[in-house]
């Protein structure tokens, strides 16, 4: 070997600390200076998450014997398992925080990694961090910074609702047990977050390695929950940090000792991230960008082939998702009847399923609403690229074009309403062919897909709500978001918390049909269509009138 | 001959911001102008405005004869734009990019195409975010010089250009010229301005402060004379002469700018005073610019003032 081949070996380790990390108390004040709105109101929002669903559910159960003879069974159904992980132990406290572990747990890791990501493949992607490193900033300071705000992120939303638990007056060392779970999650996630932004080259390549390791460590875990304790496939959950953040078991064993694996694999993940920075150059990644065709394909031929041309990787990703999710659901179905002996199980199912019919029924509605929420959302993310592209510049490049705006906007609507009707479609076809396989009391192919589609129209309303802020508001335009968040929440956990009706009537996930089981409600289903065509149309008047930027 | 773009009075604010503050523009059919104006004048808001991105607040402008806010989609087919910061979908290559842009504008001739990949030397298979400043510009001149749009608008077209590839848009500039295509050229190139363009307007704080040929604004600009005279000219005689500015007398040696209108009758006085050398300097383009960028709209052309060593007179 060479010294020309290899110059970093000879060179690196006489490069000292401070000259590696020079420069990084200005890398750090300027990224929390980019993210003083984003980092405090995504920790607020984990907080009054993880608080207010647990002051919710100890307000209905306040009592250990409240808590236990009612939800016993309920939890331990396979298919909530899966969601959201096994139940701690048989008492209200572990109950008020069992879905909020694996759910907050998610979230923190998802907000350590886009910290991270955000200050290093994207400002190097963007070219600034080009500007930035051609001043006195050492090799590492970027990243340093990035994983240092991450893990300030991490800790600030743990710690917080950690404490804010603890002053509900739920038992001080589960809350701290709660943080340790979500720490643990958030802090390897930032670890992997660091190792990802060095492989990819790109911003969406980080963003495609992180979020599928995600997915990966949730379905890993949710597969390993769903095992028997003991055998091997249950200890696999081990390598998830998702895994990790159930097994702490908050309010029940309390395993404090799980943070520092959340601690080890950051500190792993520097490690591999440090090894990789001092080999590459600035801007690339060990996975190279892929070359694309020399000429158009002949499909890419106007605004609505572009913009679906452009969301390729988003219909994939959530076509797979609906067949992956439909067969859980449909194959969970078959566990179902254990627990209908139980009256409390159906009382709750009904309250967030809201319908009546076989168990079997109840749990498909109450599957079809989360679903719904998540499909709402990727149609939202889909209006909300007219948003974006605008600000690129990308918009005015076609707006120059013979392309009407009229056509333009009505591309960036086509697509998330065939979209989201296809996937549902989807999800009801593969519940309804894997459900009747599994147990006769499953809904019919057709029950299933009826009931997915019923609850089309609640998404587009909130197409319809970004549409509108999108051609009417821009700047206002990720506030659909918030209305997503709020709508969803509003009817999730409002029926729990007694919220009054009028307050939960305004979420269009209230007035979705109660299907498989219950009957189809024309007027709310005629009502809601209109209320999203009128949204849209407001958005394509405001859009044909105003500035494009 | 009828104008391509025709714009007067417009006027264009964002919040408290005044962007053009009465405009007034016009491009005639066949001709390339130059658009020049430090950063921040109102260009690319002008230019906005008449590819019917941006609403005007008032005034008038016709692009093609027609409303560019109204008829936008229809005026589109005659038109092709290369904004001044090209951006691409970073998941489309260059040559999907070109194809789409083509598509879009209904249909891209394919020879015409071809050999422009090849002039410019475009590798067509990088995607958007492979690519450098300079070769994403290229994407967009491609797309835009293989339509067969009567009426090009270019922001700032070369900028990350290298000096071969600005080479190839100059004779290609020229082959559109031959076309008889009209060409509205924003631009900080001065040499690429000079070469290129038929007539300019210099717009500053949101209105045009000159606008014609290049002889003429030349014209409106006062030339540069050094004289060393056999005997020294008393401060009288200098007096007398008009349209002189910045004048220093140095014993026998005169340094003065003089206006265009009065440069015979001071060359002829000073052909009476006996001349032992003359130097007549016309404005340099820099000079031209520089004093319509910095000077105020109504302060007509004067050149940027010099430090002399010497007491001016």
């Amino acid at each position: 070997m060479t010294a020309a081949t290899a110059p970093t070996h000879h060179i690196a380790p006489t490069i000292s600390l401070g000259t590696r990390l020079a420069g990084f108390s200005h890398l750090l004040r300027l990224a929390w200076r980019r993210d003083r709105i984003l980092i405090p109101s995504s920790v607020l929002g984990l907080v009054v998450l993880s608080v207010g669903s647990a002051q919710a559910t100890l307000a209905l159960y306040p009592t250990d014997e409240a808590a236990s003879t009612g939800l016993a069974g309920v939890l331990a159904n396979p298919s909530v398992v899966a969601l959201y992980g096994p139940i701690a132990a048989q008492n209200a406290d572990a109950l008020a925080v069992f879905k909020t572990v694996m759910m907050g747990a998610f979230l923190t890791a998802v907000l350590g990694f886009v910290v991270v990501r955000r200050h290093t493949r994207t400002e190097e992607d963007a070219g600034r961090l080009e500007l930035l490193g051609a001043g006195v900033v050492g090799r590492w300071s970027a990243l340093a910074a990035a994983v240092t705000l991450g893990t300030i992120a991490v800790v600030a939303a743990s710690v917080l609702s950690g404490l804010g638990l603890a002053a509900l007056g739920m038992d001080p060392i589960g809350s701290v047990a709660f943080a340790v779970s979500w720490l643990a999650a958030g802090l390897a996630m930032v670890g992997v977050a660091a190792v990802v932004v060095q492989l990819a080259s790109t911003t969406r390549g980080a963003a495609g390695l992180g979020f599928g390791f995600l997915g990966a460590m949730y379905a890993l875990r949710a597969v390993a929950d769903s095992a028997d304790p003991g055998t091997f496939v249950h200890a696999l959950g081990w390598l998830s940090p998702l895994g990790w953040a159930g097994r702490v078991e908050a309010y029940g064993a309390d395993r404090l000792w799980i943070l520092g694996l959340g601690v080890l694999a950051l500190a792993v993940g520097l490690a591999m991230a440090v090894r990789v920075l001092d080999r590459r150059d600035l801007g690339a990644g060990i996975i190279p960008a892929r070359s694309g065709p020399r000429r158009a394909g002949r499909l890419l031929v106007g605004p609505l082939s572009l913009v679906t041309r452009l969301a390729r990787g988003t219909i994939i990703g959530w076509t797979v998702g609906m067949v992956v999710g439909g067969v859980v659901v449909g194959s969970l179905l078959g566990s179902i009847a254990d627990l209908a002996a139980d009256p409390g199980i159906r009382d709750i199912l009904e309250k967030l399923g809201g319908s009546a019919g076989t168990l079997e029924d109840i749990y498909v509605a109450t599957e079809i609403r989360f679903v719904t929420a998540a499909v709402a959302a990727a149609g939202v993310a889909l209006v909300l690229r007219l948003v974006g592209s605008e600000r690129q510049g990308l918009g005015e490049v076609v707006l120059a074009t013979p392309t009407g705006r009229a056509r333009w906007f009505g591309a960036h609507l086509v697509l998330p309403v065939v979209l989201t009707t296809a996937l549902m479609a989807l999800l009801g076809a593969v519940v309804g062919l894997v459900g009747p396989e599994v147990t006769p009391e499953a809904p019919s192919l057709g029950a299933s897909i009826g009931a997915t589609l019923a609850a089309l129209p609640a998404i587009w309303v909130m197409i319809g709500v970004a549409a509108a802020l999108a051609g009417a508001l821009p700047r206002f335009a990720p506030f659909s978001w918030g209305a997503l968040l709020v709508t969803f929440l509003l009817t999730e956990i409002g029926p729990l918390a007694d919220l009054p009706s009028w307050l939960l009537d305004l979420s269009p996930f209230t007035h979705l049909s109660p299907l498989p089981a219950g009957s189809f409600q024309v007027v709310a289903t005629v009502v809601l269509t209109l209320v999203a065509l009128a949204l849209m149309a407001v958005g394509l008047v405001a859009y044909r009138h105003r500035d494009v930027t | 001959m009828p104008d391509v773009i025709s714009v007067s009075g417009l006027h264009k604010s964002f919040g408290r911001t005044t962007a053009l503050d009465g405009l007034d523009l016009s491009v005639r059919e066949g001709e390339v102008h130059g658009f020049l104006g430090p950063n921040g004048s109102g260009k690319s808001t002008t230019i906005r405005i008449l590819l019917g991105l941006l609403r005007a607040d008032r005034g008038f402008a016709a692009v093609l004869g027609r409303d560019p806010w109204h008829d936008a989609t229809d005026l589109h087919r005659q038109l092709a734009y290369v904004p001044g910061d090209v951006v691409l979908w970073p998941s489309l290559s260059g040559g999907e990019v070109i194809d789409l842009l083509g598509r879009l504008r209904g249909g891209i001739d394919e020879h015409r195409r071809r050999r422009l990949v090849e002039r410019f030397e475009l590798d067509e298979t990088k995607k958007g975010k492979a690519y450098s400043k300079g070769n994403r510009q290229k994407v967009a001149l491609v797309a835009a010089l293989a339509s067969g749009a009567p009426l090009l608008v270019l922001d700032e077209p070369t900028a990350g250009l290298d000096p071969l590839m600005e080479e190839v848009f100059q004779s290609e500039l020229t082959a559109l010229k031959a076309e008889g295509r009209s060409v509205l050229l924003s631009s900080h190139i001065l040499s690429e301005v000079e070469r290129a363009c038929d007539r300019v307007s210099i717009v500053r704080a949101g209105r045009i402060v000159d606008s014609g040929s290049l002889a003429e604004l030349r014209h409106l600009t006062r030339t540069r004379v050094r004289a060393v005279l056999t005997t020294a000219p008393t401060l009288q005689e200098v007096h007398s002469w008009r349209g002189l500015h910045d004048t220093v007398v140095d014993d026998t040696e005169l340094r003065c700018s003089v206006e265009a209108d009065h440069l015979g009758e001071l060359v002829a006085a000073l052909g009476n005073r006996g001349v032992a050398s003359l130097t007549c300097q016309p404005p340099t383009l820099e000079e031209l610019f520089l004093a319509r960028y910095q000077a105020q709209p109504d302060a007509g052309g004067a050149p940027p003032s010099r430090s002399t060593q010497e007491q001016p007179v």
